[in-house]
């Protein structure tokens, strides 16, 4: 009984890898979808704009047996025709973490795209004043006061990605709710109360990471906030 | 690409069923939750601990748990208990477990309720305090308060979030394929998957059609709004 707990529990581990991963893909996703919306360039305008429709159009679960199934197909295509005969599987881990960031890639895109535009423009101009290169006036000026005002909406979108690794299981990875499953089946004749116990364990566990994470980005925004006036009434 | 095989009369009729099921999911759960979550919200915002502690815990472990874990939990675990299994035939109150369509919609509810209710309550927080003074100096007591001035307004205003929350239902109704006996959208395109060794028709056409629906969705939202909420719409020159 007790391996089965650990078990579950050391499936915990793939979750936040695969959490930890698509946030990666995500932030890096969301900042170049922001860019690219708020550009001038017309084109990448619309596919930033197709970007997000098709995304939030679609649920997660689906995209997921897309990119997986779909990706392993068409990678084993394009590999056919240059004379690669063998049969490629593409990692299950690597599917999740590319999936799940590229879906919430969507989200953060309007999160960081609604901090970007409430900084001054001033702000930035004062940088190629002084001479600052384009991509070291964002790092330097934008990136920092850009976290305090995207900080909320980041927490929303980290919380709702976390809960959404659960899908990975579907594609048969073994996080920790696959684990569960296959761990209430296995102790059905111990316990009477097998099919519950390792689902609430999961759950038990998704709840604690979420609180955390609350806890962690409520003193991160404190911190970011250091300095700001609230509107006092 | 090939899409004849999914313009078979007999695969259509599949995703037309599957659209009635995905649809009757999403709506059974959105309209049950909902009417829930407003006795809920108005418990949630109370200033009486023993009222409002018990809502707040169910909606932080609704919220803070993923909808998946929660199908399984209703349906792999919850229904699959001796002590249920045994007596499904004989107490009436057991009998609904016995359907995966049932498992689904009770977690699918429970979820939705418990977003729903934080964002009316957070409506009904945010209700101006000059309208609630206004109606105490007309006399009027808390039900009646209530009932006249803040649920009208709070509703009205929880409409905007609502409509994403009955999207995300709505797409969160594919989470039902998980559960085998359900033939949604998602899992008839998973079948046609593993029957044909098809990978792009199937999920796109699910994908083309959950796109559909959701801009209808969006759409009779703006609707609505324009119906009970123009009095909040920026004006026009």
């Amino acid at each position: 009984m007790e391996e089965y707990v650990f078990n579950v529990l050391a499936g915990a581990k793939l979750t936040l890898q695969v959490a930890g991963g698509s946030l990666v893909v995500a932030v890096v996703l969301g900042l170049l979808g922001a860019t690219a919306k708020l550009s001038t360039n017309k084109p990448l305008n619309w596919l930033a704009a197709l970007y997000s429709t098709i995304i939030r159009g679609i649920p997660e679960l689906v995209w997921m047996l897309l990119l997986f199934y779909g990706g392993q197909m068409l990678l084993n295509k394009v590999l056919e025709s240059v004379g690669y005969n063998d049969y490629v599987e593409i990692n299950p881990l690597f599917a999740g973490i590319v999936t799940i960031g590229f879906i919430y890639g969507a989200y953060m895109t309007e999160t960081f795209r609604g901090a970007i535009m409430a900084i001054p423009k001033g702000q930035s101009e004062a940088g190629y004043a002084f001479g600052m290169s384009r991509s070291r006036v964002f790092f330097r000026i934008v990136v920092p006061q850009m976290i305090r005002l995207a900080l909320p909406s980041f927490t929303n979108n980290w919380l709702v990605l976390i809960k959404a690794t659960a899908l990975v299981s579907v594609i048969g990875l073994t996080d920790m709710t696959m684990l569960a499953k296959q761990a209430s089946a296995a102790t059905r004749s111990l316990t009477p109360l097998a099919p519950m116990l390792f689902y609430l364990l999961v759950a038990a566990i998704y709840l604690a990471i979420t609180t955390v994470s609350l806890i962690v980005l409520k003193q991160l925004d404190k911190r970011y906030s250091m300095g700001v006036r609230k509107g006092e009434f | 690409m090939d899409f004849s095989s999914i313009f078979e009369p007999d695969t259509l009729r599949m995703f037309a069923q599957a659209i009635l099921v995905s649809l009757e999911l999403t709506i059974i759960s959105v309209v049950i939750g909902g009417l829930c979550a407003i006795p809920l919200a108005i418990m949630r915002v109370s200033r009486k601990r023993w009222l409002s502690l018990p809502v707040w815990l169910y909606t932080y472990i609704m919220r803070g748990t993923p909808m998946l874990i929660q199908v399984y939990l209703i349906y792999y675990g919850l229904a699959q208990l001796d002590i249920i299994q045994n007596n499904w035939d004989t107490v009436p109150l057991l009998k609904p477990f016995k359907d995966a369509f049932f498992c689904a919609v009770l977690a699918f509810t429970l979820n939705t309720c418990a977003y729903t209710t934080e964002m009316i309550a957070g409506a009904i927080r945010n209700t101006n305090h000059g309208e609630i003074e206004a109606a105490r100096a007309m006399g009027m007591g808390n039900w009646q308060l209530m009932r006249r001035i803040v649920l009208p307004s709070a509703l009205r205003r929880t409409l905007p979030a609502y409509s994403n929350e009955v999207i995300m239902m709505l797409q969160g109704t594919s989470l039902a394929s998980t559960v085998p006996a359900l033939t949604d959208i998602t899992n008839v395109a998973d079948r046609i998957r593993s029957e044909q060794y098809l990978v792009f028709e199937p999920y796109l056409t699910a994908g083309a059609i959950y796109m559909a629906l959701t801009f209808t969705l969006v759409w009779l939202f703006k609707l609505a709004e324009r119906r009970w909420l123009s009095y909040l719409q920026p004006r026009k020159g």
